[in-house]
């Protein structure tokens, strides 16, 4: 029997419009990342002495300190109803490759997640004291460092979706994972700020994130198989 | 020529022996209808025969093809429907099925409109799946299987929550699919009212 079949692409496209959907009907559980990532940096200035040379000092581990624990909110949700629903199920036996399907569900969780953080990133920023100078560089360093979040994260919510209660697990097994883009992020972000040259932790910081991009498919696929059986 | 065969399948849960030698043979136009008490392992064995629950020994061909060697192949021929219907419950269940053949083949706005006609669900079509009864989600997820095709079907209790007239829908949507070739595996505890010539029958101890 021959029949038409869709093409990857298409199928991929159709998965992100349905989870993008998804979320747009739940607007409040998909803006709450966002809100506290802003919550958390603006705490800081609240905290500190309002000098101006300290909250410089601090706006590096601030800003990544929270992209990291916003993006580890919406983790938990990322596979874990697909898996109940039977959704996953779906897409494990469409025919398409898995890997492919599930990066595209990841994409969502950084377009949800990650885009929005490089999108407020220099109002974070400058409340924290960083220069206008400071922003280029701060864009790049946290436009790489929320993908390789939402590729490392992916991972960790792939092994944990079959779990009752998983998010404290999730946070243990990607955190230590995700410290070099911690280390690498916050490092570009300091120097950016300095106003110093801030290629040697961008670069690392982007090759940590194509590492990423190339491991975390095959890994995830595996994670989230196991968790079907 | 379609044709389901399961040769030797042993599988372990943990301390378990669930899936002990188990063989059969399913030809096009054959329904395999597989009983057994609850916890004798019928949904591990049609997950199983899906391929996403690895065998601990045994071969499961598909036209003569162990379905191990090329899963993608065997992935867009089969449509599986388990305890979950695999629908979403905060999408309306046009966007459900929409999205649903989207994975699979290119479908137009009538035939998804004609497929929950079939099934008794068109009045619901605009409403969300969470506001609609079990009843009515198992009849969506019935409209998917009809609308998504597919030569093997693998159905795991599809008769739950479903009344009277829906045991017959299904019956006939089962009849269509085995005369236009099809292979069928059902797991049901209501037996199924199939001339003898389509029924094959499997019980697990």
């Amino acid at each position: 029997m021959s029949e038409q079949r869709v093409g990857f692409a298409a199928a991929a496209a159709a998965l992100i419009a349905r989870d993008l959907r998804l979320a747009l009907r739940r607007s409040g559980d998909t803006l709450q990342p966002l809100g506290f990532f802003l919550v958390v940096t603006a705490l800081f200035p609240l905290a500190l002495d309002p000098q101006l040379s300290l909250l410089r000092d601090i706006a590096p581990a601030a800003l990544w300190v929270g992209a990291l624990l916003s993006s580890l909110l919406a983790l938990d949700l990322l596979f874990r109803e697909d898996a109940q629903d039977g959704t996953l199920e779906q897409l494990a036996l469409c025919g398409l490759p898995f890997q492919g399907l599930l990066l595209a569900k990841t994409a969502v969780h950084w377009l949800l997640t990650g885009l929005p953080l490089v999108l407020i990133a220099p109002l974070a920023a400058t409340a924290l004291g960083a220069p206008y100078e400071a922003m280029p560089g701060i864009l790049a360093a946290v436009l790489l460092g929320t993908l390789a979040l939402s590729l490392i994260g992916a991972v960790g919510a792939g092994l944990t979706m079959s779990l009752k209660r998983n998010g404290s697990l999730l946070a243990l097994l990607v955190l230590p994972l995700a410290a070099p883009v911690l280390i690498f992020g916050a490092r570009a972000t300091a120097l950016a700020i300095a106003g110093e040259p801030l290629a040697a932790p961008l670069y690392l910081l982007a090759a940590f994130t194509v590492l990423s991009a190339t491991l975390a498919p095959w890994a995830l696929a595996a994670a989230v198989r196991i968790g079907l059986e | 020529m379609n044709e389901l065969t399961a040769d030797n399948l042993q599988l372990w849960r943990g301390e378990q022996h669930v899936l002990r030698g188990i063989g059969a043979v399913v030809a096009g136009g054959q329904c395999l209808q597989v009983t057994g008490a609850n916890g004798a392992g019928k949904t591990t064995l049609l997950r199983a025969l899906c391929g996403l629950v690895p065998l601990e020994a045994g071969r499961i061909c598909w036209r003569g093809r162990d379905i191990a060697v090329d899963a993608a192949a065997f992935h867009s021929e089969l449509n599986y429907l388990g305890h979950d219907n695999g629908l979403k419950a905060d999408l309306t269940a046009t966007e459900n099925l929409r999205y649903a053949a989207a994975l699979r083949r290119p479908v137009r706005a009538q035939d998804i409109a004609a497929a929950m006609a079939r099934t008794g669900v068109a009045e619901a079509a605009g409403q969300l799946l969470r506001h609609l009864s079990a009843g009515q989600r198992r009849r969506v997820a019935l409209a998917r299987l009809t609308l998504t095709g597919g030569s093997l079907w693998v159905l795991d209790e599809p008769g739950s929550n479903l009344d009277a007239g829906g045991h017959t829908l299904l019956l006939e949507l089962i009849g269509t699919h085995l005369q236009s070739g099809g292979v069928a595996v059902v797991a049901t505890h209501r037996q199924l009212a199939l001339p003898a010539a389509q029924l094959r029958s499997l019980t697990l101890q």
